[in-house]
């Protein structure tokens, strides 16, 4: 099951890295969210994937799943569902005033 | 020692940009509040560091849980005083920000931006829990990203998203790196990251782990890993520029020195030297840049970077000596900083240009502001007897003494040219014909106001460098052994 979960994570991490390197925005952001994707299964996969019965007392099991990497990832998804959002704004905003959404454009400073 | 104290420096930035948030258009009560805020901050922070040079460090574990299983507050002296500086800094840049930021940007919520991203700050700094660390991160990145793009100009929607893009990927380093570690070692409370490292040892695996972070934080702060900070750090107004400047690569940095000095402090030869490495690179490179460039917004982003890189030459030495100079050159260059970018900003704002060949003579118009600019200049390059004389002179003492003479000498090659690059800005503004004979726009007690308290409290850390020494040895103490900081989290015996 991890080493599958592994697999899965590094194509997150591939599909996420090249479309980071492509030119349009919209991509870029798709591939920064995507790889947010990754790194919560892999925070998911670090903590050990179903080992026993959920943490509760009073349950009759002697091994218990590890419930801090589920409370990480609710924390970092809202986290990325911000910054993402955000992010997706700015970018917006910046195709109506820059006129492009070519990264290769927006190189560069005015003074050189 | 528990202690209450610890939660103002973070929950009173949020409650205030909260009220603000309500109050939407009384911009009148938004600079009210706001400067209130960061007086009680300070005020927060000076009593918590009396409490802890007589107590020790203090702790608070957030909803009772103790230590590991919650997460934990730790207040140790070193943090405390850059929440100290912290609050002073973005008091006087508020007071400039008053009279130039302009309406447009005071109306679409600039003073709780700014509340907010000092709450993740403060948190940064008095965590003591590695995920907690990142979530407070976070919280000040995105206020940062707001405040860099607030205003909306051509130049700042291009910079701001690159600044967000790279912020973006170093936070999911900044996870994954959290993984791999709560993977290994099956805990996040950073006291007991220490405690179950040292029993296992540190080996490759660890170590990967420790690079993981050194690239993380190395993104925050600019150490090598620069390529947007120039950029990034031109594009918005001044009085943000200057916030940017003195705290968030500091956080960084204050990064770097927790997690290697209290977790990862076993492989100094690997992880230590290579900090020392990026250091002088950084400090080589920054030079070039600063050197090279006729504009002052360039020449000062670039300055911004060899204080990161002599800061961090001082830590990479990990000897007592080279600590302490990291310390005092830390206060001193969050200071010196904002200073430096808020004489950058007025110039600009005076002469409606960055570019030196455009200008000359403006001693004649501003006497003041040129002489202010000069001790800058002096302060920056380390000359005695201003603030950064001092830690320069004992960062240099542990480069030596730790073996590191090339590092020890880059640094001080790199304060010649950093008074090289602020001569160059000094002599082609301020001397020279006169081109107008009268100002066309003065200087307002408003804009001069922070920048002569700046100007004060350069001369004063360096004429009382010995009034604050006992505070920074406290810090150092704290920073060589890690087992200060262990025992004052740790709830019971049992890790």
């Amino acid at each position: 099951m991890e080493t599958s979960m592994s697999i899965v994570i590094g194509i997150l991490f591939t599909i996420g890295t090249y479309l980071i390197l492509s030119r349009t925005l919209l991509r870029i952001i798709l591939g920064a969210s995507i790889i947010g994707h990754g790194v919560n299964l892999l925070l998911l996969t670090m903590g050990g994937l179903k080992k026993g019965g959920p943490p509760l007392l009073g349950l009759n099991t002697l091994v218990f799943t590890d419930p801090l990497p589920q409370a990480l990832i609710l924390t970092a998804i809202v986290i990325n569902f911000a910054t993402t959002a955000l992010f997706l704004v700015l970018c917006y905003r910046a195709y109506k005033v820059l006129g492009t959404d070519d990264i290769e454009q927006l190189r560069g400073f005015d003074d050189v | 020692m528990m202690s209450n104290l610890i939660i103002l420096p973070i929950i009173i930035p949020i409650i205030a940009g909260l009220l603000m948030v309500i109050a939407r258009n009384m911009i009148a009560f938004h600079r009210f509040l706001s400067l209130l805020a960061m007086a009680a901050v300070g005020a927060a922070a000076v009593l918590l560091l009396r409490v802890i040079k007589i107590a020790g460090i203090q702790t608070l574990y957030l909803g009772g849980w103790e230590a590991p299983f919650g997460i934990t507050l730790a207040a140790d002296m070193f943090a405390v005083i850059l929440v100290l500086v912290a609050a002073i800094v973005t008091f006087c840049c508020l007071i400039y920000a008053f009279s130039t930021i302009g309406s447009a940007r005071e109306h679409h919520y600039f003073y709780p931006l700014l509340a907010f991203m000092l709450a993740g700050v403060n948190g940064a700094f008095l965590t003591g829990d590695i995920f907690n660390l990142f979530v407070c991160f976070e919280v000040l990145l995105v206020a940062s990203y707001v405040l860099i793009s607030l205003g909306g100009t051509r130049i700042q929607l291009r910079e701001s998203i690159k600044y967000v893009l790279i912020n973006m990927v170093s936070s999911s380093f900044f996870l994954i790196a959290i993984a791999y570690l709560y993977g290994m070692t099956g805990t996040l409370n950073m006291a007991h990251l220490s405690v179950r490292i040292a029993e296992v040892g540190q080996g490759g695996l660890l170590t990967a782990v420790a690079f993981l972070f050194l690239i993380v934080f190395s993104l925050k702060a600019g150490l090598l890993l620069f390529f947007w900070l120039p950029g990034s750090y031109s594009a918005p107004p001044t009085a943000i520029a200057a916030i940017f400047a003195a705290l968030l690569t500091k956080v960084g940095v204050y990064g770097i020195i927790r997690v290697f000095s209290l977790i990862f402090y076993h492989e100094p030869q690997t992880t230590h030297l290579f900090i020392g490495i990026l250091a002088a690179v950084t400090m080589v490179l920054g030079a070039m840049g600063a050197v090279a460039y006729g504009d002052i917004k360039r020449i000062i982003t670039y300055n911004v970077l060899i204080g990161i890189g002599f800061i961090l030459a001082g830590f990479a030495s990990f000897t007592p000596a080279g600590m302490t100079g990291t310390v005092y050159y830390l206060i001193h260059d969050m200071i010196a900083k904002a200073l430096l970018f808020l004489l950058g900003g007025t110039i600009i704002y005076l002469t409606g240009t960055g570019k030196l060949k455009d200008m000359s003579g403006l001693i004649r118009l501003y006497p003041l502001l040129g002489w202010m600019f000069f001790i800058a200049a002096l302060t920056l390059s380390g000359i005695p007897p201003l603030s950064g004389f001092i830690g320069k002179i004992f960062i240099t003492e542990g480069t030596f003494h730790s073996g590191y003479y090339w590092l020890g000498g880059i640094g001080l090659l790199s304060g010649l040219m950093v008074l090289y690059s602020l001569l160059k800005i000094f002599m082609n503004v301020f001397w020279g014909y006169t081109s107008t004979d009268e100002a066309e726009k003065g200087t307002t007690p408003g804009i001069m106001l922070p920048i002569g308290v700046f100007t004060v409290l350069t001369i004063a850390l360096g004429l009382g460098a010995e009034l604050i020494h006992e505070y920074v040895d406290l810090a150092v103490m704290g920073l060589m052994d890690p087992s200060l900081y262990i025992d004052a989290v740790r709830a019971d015996s049992l890790w």
